[in-house]
């Protein structure tokens, strides 16, 4: 690895720090209303943040970056612009964003693990790795009005037949952008701007009211 | 048949109306009882409620005329509470419900007793085009007065004063193929797509689908159209391709197949939109639609014809007769007078004898009528009266009788004796309008055909008009048209679509006779002096007033429509415009393809401000951005300032010893004096950070900034200065070398995103060849600036970092622990003081900032805002971008020759504009400091500077106060400026004529009021 | 309300994620200081304003961050074809203008001319041609 390159494990000790998610004020300010089974009527949209993951921007050339990911993680890049890959038990993701941008999302511990040996793989290759973890967050959204939810918020066709599964692209979300993909059949990801999550969640809520969204807890804390 | 008591005018068979159940409504103060199934239209019509409003100009009694969006009288304010309020509703369209309450729109304060007529009076018994602008534009002193008065008179409905209690929405949709329409040829196209397997959108303005099938004599198979309907309805729903869309209106056609549509969800069920399982529901919907290919199946309107006194109440549109007793079981009124100039119109004298009423006549302009619908109407023993039309109307409130006479339509002449027919009703049809809007929205100008007389659609790639929309009436052909549509647009968009594929249904043969063209009756007498003939009767605009335009020089047909108002604002000139062309084209001894038309504009009808805006209200208007330790800054009572998106606190008042809260001067004093003396924190995580990395960033940044950057080493931070190629500054910031081939760039708040918008830009356009990458980490990062000559203090006891004063250098940077996390700490200064930025990841934000605040208990470490900071930077001559500079401000204007390396090799971005004669002159404005003469003065900002304030006005204006605060420090206001050759012009003094007469006094200084030799951040 | 074709998106997308960046192809003179101060002021301020075929650039902002060029008809509003930084338009009012020549001459019968026709000002080959090696 070379050390023109300045890297850095900013990661702190979730043991001993308290690590806020970036939906943590949205939560203490706007509730987090419950899905609504427990009250008998079924909310037909539910969204649920997956904090504390590790995001990492991959910016080079497809050929070397396919190469070290395919031997570091065992996934290469998605061959098509707006597409997604997907490891095989769903923990670990790379997207295209441009022609020469990946994003890269694992669980948080490995995070740096995986930045210095991509590293150590790609050498002297012009190319840059830059750990964003903190700087984003990831929103799931379900439930069968979920494209009804996106369709009032994104100017993209998000009809289930036109936005299939291992799509992904980066469009507008309400006057702010998203990153918006679909990792499976049942679920759609928000990957949002940290200091725009709360106005991303109001959004939703909102914007999901006349379906009784509610908030999963379930999956907000990966770790502490 | 006989008649309701309640309802005089109700049918007691016939109609889509459920008679079981009464709905009761108020219109204008008076109760009134409906059915489901009725409009707002037909519930009055039912009542024998004659009068709707006074019109909008000469305040004269007006009736419903059409039973569609084409409405022009019929325009009421809804609403039964302040907060409810909807302006311009068309009561054709406004489906009745329990409860309703309408007023007429103009005709304040009644529209039976209207205290309006004085201003027909003052105008006199003519009132000519341009009428207000000649009559209250003088004298000008008087308008204000008058147009008071005419506002609150002549007003189209008026916006609620209460905040709606209701939600809306918009939703993006997408789709191959959007059909406007649901009548048999929006059907029929819809079905034909959807079955060759496009995603078809299909949005109807009416509160059931199918057009003019609702009311149609004609059968379908033998059958009633209604069962053909259903059928295809139910088979269209089928799909799963298809989304259908009733009481949608398409109002506007935009570039590259883009149609906004407003759907009305819940107008049709309350006055405010109900709540389902306690989820509130959008009362109305703006769709967004981005289609592949148009179908516009939008129908035509019948076109009325112009005669004297076609305003009193009673006359209708041929169709609106018919449509009301066949759809909503209501005649509206006994005796009918017929007037046409084609078969079609025919049926409603049928329809209305059918519903035992007395049919008069049936005036035809043609000499000798032949269509089956003819030979009907004289079997059935109605007079047909031909080579005759009805001249005038009589009657005041209500139609009393019909003056009818020969004419010859090409002579526009009166030919025989006048007949007088006693009636209430009179009927009439000019024919039919393709309605066009949608196509004419494309920009696309419509096409005269003679064979129907009228516009049609010119044709636009991807757009078709199917059915009436392009002229095509007969019934049997317009479903085949739309097969047609519908097969040709889907295999357009690459489906295997086939015509033979839907069966179409059998429509009875019938034979029609042509139509003849006639628009404006003739009269006795000559159109200036005969009785008013409307004809745009929402603008009342006359055949006179026409007349009188193209009298004046106005030829051009666009000239005459703003003359005279024609088609003006919520009409868009539905009945009236291919009328008042033909009007104009006669005037001008023209045809009406000479003569051209006028281009209708979005929106179709009325579109409502909260189907606009959707859920971009309130809290939701626009983003707001806050950083991780937000929930600290509102705990702790911050005022906020929005910097950009981002809210930030701007400074944190306190209890005073008396209880009361502090005043911002009172806050922002103590928080710069805990600055200046002890130690103070500052939120800086919204400035903006850009990792660079790649073997060229060194030479990137060479080549971005005025300024050189070769030699900065890794651990090193250096402030930098960028200017676009004019050679204006347009951001600052430092920027650390993190290692040799890595840099962290920080920028202003608000020029966060589009200085690496600046940066994308010239790597991909211009120098596409340096290996280099840039990514934004602005959230990444949460920053907090520790500052004041007890920083070091502080943060020694949380931090493994060597804080000493030679191990970390001002413009160094360290890597260590912070309260437990990793953090970069950047000795860098905004304050003048001795500082420390800590960066951490923003997850940890609040655990390091928490655990600071708990350290700095013994230092009474002072949180402070962006106000102190304003100040304390102001004090040592630091520059905000866009506050102390405006785009027009060089790097040698602000005195910052030492940030400038015009020796780099790179001719880098801005180096060649700083020696055009422009930028080289003498006399540019400078960047100094500001003493006022009086210590306790606080310039404003933005204040003009002169250097003679005895100058005779206008004096010559030198410069102007950019910065300008209260310095605790210094005990007296200063300010920061620029001033004309101001860095010749050190203790100069310069002075600020104020609006209230004072003039400030200010001595020119340096801009470094506080510790000038910057001694106190290398501490 | 544009629907634009990103050359590197390789698919449609709303205008919304657009920002438009004005004339394509202003190349940054090479050696600035050899400029004299009109010809500086011109690679500056200076811009073409056709009635008819436009090479613009755009960016697509809220998408892949790349910037690309548009050529546009300015009075049909219709995009003719978008291509990436350092390629060169294949649809330019010049070519367009022999294209309507030819026809023309073959169809001679035909009056129906483009309403205004096109103008060339600042959209010709010639200025295409004269951008910077480096960006081919
Ligand atoms: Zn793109």
């Amino acid at each position: 690895m070379s050390n023109s390159v300045h890297v850095y494990d900013a990661r702190a000790d979730h043991a001993t720090v308290t690590a806020e998610s970036p939906l943590a004020y949205s939560y203490q300010r706007s509730g987090m209303p419950a899905p609504g089974e427990a009250s008998g009527e079924k909310s037909r949209a539910v969204i649920g943040e997956r904090a504390f993951l590790g995001h990492l921007i991959l910016r080079g050339g497809a050929i070397v970056l396919d190469e070290a990911l395919r031997e570091v993680l065992g996934i290469g890049l998605p061959g098509r612009p707006n597409s997604l890959t997907v490891d095989a038990d769903g923990q670990r993701s790379v997207q295209w964003l441009s022609p020469d941008e990946w994003l890269l999302i694992v669980p948080g511990d490995e995070t740096f693990g995986l930045e210095t040996r991509l590293r150590a793989h790609l050498g002297e290759a012009h190319v840059a790795i830059v750990d964003v973890s903190a700087g984003q967050t990831l929103i799931e959204l379900s439930g069968e009005a979920a494209h009804e939810v996106l369709m009032k918020s994104t100017v993209y066709d998000v009809d289930p037949h036109a936005f299939t599964v291992g799509t992904g692209v980066t469009t507008l979300f309400a006057k702010t952008n998203v990153i918006l993909r679909r990792p499976d059949e049942s679920r759609w990801e928000l990957i949002v701007r940290r200091s725009f999550a709360d106005y991303v969640y109001r959004w939703l809520l909102d914007a999901g009211e006349e379906y009784g969204i509610g908030v999963a807890r379930e999956s907000r804390h990966e770790s502490q | 048949m006989s008649q309701s008591a309640s309802q005089p005018n109700r049918l007691t068979q016939g109609g889509q109306v459920d008679r079981t159940q009464a709905l009761t409504f108020t219109f204008n103060g008076r109760s009134y009882t409906g059915h489901p199934g009725d409009t707002l239209a037909s519930a009055l019509l039912a009542n024998g409620v004659d009068l709707v409003n006074r019109s909008f100009k000469y305040s004269r009694p007006r009736g419903i005329v059409a039973a569609g969006a084409e409405e022009p009288n019929a325009v009421v304010q809804l609403g039964a509470t302040e907060a409810t309020q909807v302006p311009n509703v068309r009561a054709t369209q406004q489906a009745l419900y329990d409860g309703l309450v309408a007023r007429s729109t103009n005709g304040w304060p009644d529209a039976q007793r209207d205290m309006m007529r004085w201003i027909g009076k003052l105008g006199g018994p003519f009132m000519p085009p341009g009428f207000y602008y000649k009559t209250f534009m003088a004298p000008a002193s008087m308008w204000m007065t008058y147009e008071k008065y005419i506002r609150k008179t002549a007003g189209l409905g008026r916006s609620p004063t209460q905040p709606d209690p209701d939600i809306y929405d918009h939703m993006h949709r997408h789709c191959d193929l959007l059909v406007v329409g649901a009548g048999p040829a929006g059907l029929s196209a819809a079905l034909t797509a959807a079955r060759a397997g496009a995603r078809v959108l299909l949005c109807d303005e009416q509160e059931t689908m199918g057009g003019s099938l609702l009311d149609t004599r004609e059968t379908l198979d033998d059958q009633p159209a209604a069962q053909w309907l259903k059928t295809t309805l139910a088979a269209l729903a089928e799909h799963d391709n298809v989304t259908l869309l009733p009481r949608t209106t398409a109002h506007g056609y935009h570039d590259h197949h883009f149609v906004t549509l407003h759907e009305r969800r819940t107008e049709h069920l309350g006055d405010s939109a109900p709540s389902q399982a306690g989820h509130r529901q959008p009362r109305s919907r703006l769709h967004r639609v981005r289609a592949g290919q148009v179908i516009l199946a939008t129908g035509a309107h019948e076109r009325p014809l112009v005669y004297a006194n076609n305003d009193v109440p009673g006359n209708l549109l041929a169709g609106a007769v018919s449509t009301y007793i066949r759809r909503y079981g209501v005649a509206s009124g006994h005796k009918l007078v017929l007037s046409t100039s084609n078969d079609h119109a025919y049926r409603a004298a049928l329809d209305w004898k059918e519903a035992g009423r007395e049919v008069v006549a049936i005036v035809d302009a043609r000499t000798a009528p032949e269509g089956d619908l003819v030979a009907q109407a004289k079997a059935a023993g109605i007079r047909v009266i031909t080579g005759s039309a009805v001249l005038e109307a009589k009657g005041e409130q209500r139609v009393s009788a019909a003056r009818v006479a020969a004419i010859d339509v090409d002579a526009f002449k009166v030919t025989g004796k006048v007949e007088t027919l006693a009636c209430d009703t009179i009927a009439s049809s000019g024919g039919y309008s393709p309605v066009i809007h949608l196509a004419s929205h494309t920009g696309a100008r419509p096409v005269w055909n003679d064979a129907i007389i009228g516009f049609v659609p010119s044709t636009v790639a991807g757009v078709a008009a199917t059915g009436a929309a392009r002229g095509v009436y007969p019934l049997g052909e317009v479903l085949a048209d739309g097969v047609e549509a519908g097969a040709n647009a889907a295999t357009t968009l690459g489906f295997a679509a086939s015509v033979d594929d839907a069966t179409l249904p059998r429509v009875a043969a019938r034979h029609e006779g042509s139509a003849c063209a006639l628009f404006q009756v003739p009269h006795e007498k000559a159109t200036l002096r005969a009785p008013k003939q409307f004809v745009d009767l929402q603008n009342d605009v006359t055949a006179a007033a026409i007349d009188v335009a193209t009298r004046e020089g106005f030829e051009s047909i666009e000239h005459v429509k703003r003359y005279t108002a024609m088609g003006f604002g919520t009409d868009q000139g539905k009945l009236g415009n291919i009328n008042g062309m033909a009007v104009a084209a006669r005037c001008l001894g023209q045809s009406i393809p000479e003569t051209g038309t006028t281009v209708f504009r979005p929106n179709y009808t009325p579109v409502t401000f909260g189907a606009i805006v959707g859920r971009h209200c309130r809290e939701l208007f626009d983003p707001e951005r806050y950083t991780p330790m937000q929930a600290w800054h509102v705990a702790r009572g911050a005022e906020f300032e929005d910097v950009g998106q981002w809210k930030r606190p701007w400074y944190y008042p306190r209890k005073r010893a008396d209880g009361g809260l502090e005043s911002m001067e009172e806050a922002v004093a103590r928080e710069c004096r805990s600055v200046r003396e002890g130690v103070g924190i500052l939120d800086a995580s919204t400035l903006g950070k850009i990792d660079i990395q790649g073997p060229d960033a060194r030479e990137f940044l060479g080549r971005i900034y005025t300024n050189k950057w070769q030699k900065l080493a890794p651990g090193r931070v250096r402030y930098g200065l960028m200017c676009g190629d004019d050679g204006m500054v347009m951001d600052d910031g430092t920027t650390s070398c993190l290692a040799e081939n890595h840099f962290l760039m920080t920028t202003t708040t608000g020029n966060a995103a589009p200085v690496l918008e600046w940066l994308e830009l010239w790597h991909q356009t211009e120098w596409p060849e340096l290996e280099v990458y840039f990514n934004s980490v602005t959230d990444h990062w949460a920053t907090m600036t520790v500052t004041g000559p007890e920083a070091r203090k502080l943060l020694t006891d949380l931090t493994d970092i060597d804080l000493d004063r030679e191990a970390f250098k001002f413009m160094d940077w360290r890597e260590g622990q912070v309260a437990g996390v990793p953090a970069r700490v950047f000795r860098i200064s905004f304050t003048g003081e001795l500082a420390f930025e800590i960066n951490v990841q923003a997850h940890y934000a609040m655990h390091v900032w928490e655990a600071l605040f708990a350290r700095g208990e013994a230092f009474n470490l002072t949180p402070y805002g962006t106000e102190t900071m304003h100040v304390l930077r102001a004090e040592k001559g630091f520059i905000i971008v866009g506050q102390d500079t405006d785009g027009s401000v060089t790097p040698e204007d602000l005195g910052m020759h030492w940030a400038i390396g015009y020796d780099k090799p790179f001719p880098w971005v801005g180096k060649r504009a700083l020696t055009r004669s422009d930028t080289r002159r003498d006399g540019r404005k400078q960047l100094v400091g500001l003493k006022p003469k009086d210590p306790g003065v606080v310039l404003e900002e933005g204040a003009q500077i002169v250097f003679d304030p005895n100058h005779a006005i206008p004096m010559p204006m030198v410069g102007h106060v950019t910065s300008s605060y209260y310095s605790p420090t210094l005990e007296s206001g200063f300010a920061l400026a620029v001033v004309k050759g101001g860095h010749q012009r050190m203790g100069e003094s310069v002075y600020l004529p104020m609006a209230d007469g004072r003039v400030h006094e200010a001595e020119i200084v340096g801009t470094q009021f506080v510790d000038p030799k910057g001694e106190r951040q290398h501490v | 309300m544009f629907h634009i074709y990103c050359p590197y998106c390789e698919e449609l997308r709303e205008e919304e994620e657009f920002h438009p960046k004005g004339q394509a192809h202003i190349a940054r003179p090479e050696e600035p200081d050899a400029c004299n101060d009109e010809e500086w002021g011109d690679y500056l301020f200076f811009r073409d304003n056709p009635r008819g075929i436009h090479h613009e650039m755009w960016l697509h902002a809220v998408g892949c961050r790349k910037f690309f060029n548009i050529t546009r008809n300015t009075v049909s509003y219709e995009i003719l074809e978008t291509y990436k930084m350092g390629e060169q338009p294949t649809i330019t009012a010049e070519h367009l203008a022999r294209e309507e020549k030819t026809a023309r001459e073959e169809k001679t019968d035909s009056a129906q001319v483009a309403e205004g026709g096109q103008q060339t000002v600042g959209a010709s080959d010639a200025a295409v041609a004269s951008i910077k090696g480096a960006q081919a």
